[in-house]
């Protein structure tokens, strides 16, 4: 279990935005300065609280986007149709506003960089957050444990972190980057455009022979069918780790 | 109350629910598990109530369905936000399931198919406070919602309500279960907030 995962009292911080980087036409980072932030694992998610003047408030979760580090995080936040908490975060939010938080939560979404074990990442849309901070905690950690990323968009122009995805998988130290288009690929890519299959699933040294750890994360719908793939393909359900979100769970 | 966020003005106020603190109400049905969906046939189920002693009680599926039988309406709260409200299910009591076992124990945890684990006082389990159940909202319950039959105990958080339940030993002693290891609260009552520890 990584150390960060273990918790004490969890209390409500109060963090500043320091940097706000748009990512896609309708997703954006954000980058909060928290002070006396305890770190955090790979994978694991923070609780942001949003109040109005009259008191009201409203919670929701949001994956850690960001390497393992003190006093700094990073959240990408997808803004969805009437989401009461992200259309905020995407619309109003800037440079210097307060934003309250609490974590890190979450003790088994995590990556433990000690394990060692090949590790394949299955995301669909917005999933791919708490996935690439186990990306960039491998790369912080100068680990070459074999890594594939299988990513699933709508669309090219979906894609969160696309340049440093690309940077990172041409660095020859062992992370592999797939892409499944579901609605529309690049021009001029040759490949189909479709949901997820078998045969991207099971590349090769990346079979249930290979027993790589396996976490996914997603919207219900495409978790359930990655999950069931795989335990399909063979590999053992128990190092099969999901978090799902949606239509309204984990990530509104 | 937290710090005001500039600019933050909300969801309308007006004729909103009660809701427990930090909760949003949701119409639809998120489904959040841990792992890979279990996929439990009626044909090999098999319910199994151990007590402290080892004394067991055990139905196969025909002996569950043949107990009676309770349609209810209740309100859930997961710690993942959403609240939902007047969901109708079917399911036996807990009450009933536990009338023959004889015990001295405070204790219970619920296991589940796949592995899961949650732990809860017995006294929890009582009194119509819990259901073994098998139909939401007039159907079979379907696989990612925890069928054929989950634990519904929905005074708590929602990680306490064990889809794919396969047992509840009886302990006279507290022991954690997965999420309760995890760094979630032990007891996790919605209305005192209770979603981590030392909440």
């Amino acid at each position: 279990m990584a150390r960060a995962a273990v918790l004490g009292r969890l209390t409500w911080q109060v963090g500043q935005v320091a940097q706000i980087r748009e990512e896609t036409a309708t997703a954006r980072t954000i980058m909060i300065d928290v002070p006396g932030w305890p770190g955090h694992a790979a994978g694991q998610h923070v609780d942001v609280r949003l109040t109005a003047e009259d008191g009201y408030s409203a919670q929701r979760s949001y994956s850690i986007a960001s390497a393992p580090g003190r006093d700094r995080l990073e959240l990408t936040v997808q803004r969805l149709a009437d989401g009461e908490v992200s259309s905020y975060l995407t619309d109003v939010l800037m440079p210097g506003y307060p934003l309250e938080l609490r974590g890190p939560i979450g003790g088994w979404f995590v990556w433990d960089p000690d394990a060692g074990r090949p590790t394949l990442l299955v995301a669909g849309g917005s999933g791919v957050v708490p996935l690439m901070s186990m990306i960039r905690a491998r790369a912080a950690a100068g680990s070459r444990t074999p890594f594939r990323l299988v990513y699933s968009v709508r669309s090219p122009d979906t894609v969160l972190y696309a340049a440093e995805l690309a940077q990172r998988s041409q660095a020859g130290d062992g992370l592999e980057v797939s892409y499944v288009y579901t609605r529309s690929a690049p021009p001029g890519a040759q490949v189909r455009v479709g949901r997820l299959t078998p045969v991207v699933l099971a590349a090769p040294g990346w079979t249930r022979q290979d027993a790589p750890a396996v976490f996914i994360c997603g919207p219900t719908g495409f978790v359930e069918a990655a999950a069931s793939l795989l335990v399909k393909a063979g590999h053992d359900p128990s190092v099969i780790k999901t978090e799902r979100f949606g239509p309204s769970g984990g990530q509104a | 109350m937290g710090i005001v966020s500039p600019g933050f003005k909300g969801r309308p106020r007006s004729g909103r629910e009660k809701l427990p603190p930090g909760q949003y109400l949701v119409t639809d049905f998120p489904v959040l598990s841990a792992g890979p969906t279990p996929r439990v046939k009626t044909g090999s189920w098999e319910f199994r109530i151990t007590t402290e002693t080892g004394e067991v009680h055990t139905w196969d599926w025909a002996a569950f369905q043949a107990l009676p039988a309770e349609e209810f309406q209740v309100d859930l709260h997961c710690v993942t936000k959403w609240s939902k409200l007047r969901t109708t299910w079917r399911g036996v009591s807990l009450d009933t399931l536990l009338a023959q076992a004889q015990t001295s124990a405070e204790y219970a945890l619920a296991r589940s198919y796949g592995g899961y684990t949650t732990n809860l006082p017995l006294a929890d389990l009582l009194d119509g406070q819990a259901w073994v159940a098998f139909e939401y909202g007039g159907r079979p319950l379907t696989p990612e919602h925890g069928g054929p039959a989950r634990l519904l105990v929905p005074h708590l958080y929602l990680w306490k309500s064990a889809k794919w339940v396969q047992g509840i030993d009886l302990k006279a002693k507290d022991e954690p279960g997965f999420w309760e290891s995890l760094g979630y609260h032990n007891y996790g009552d919605p209305w005192r907030e209770q979603r981590y520890w030392g909440d």
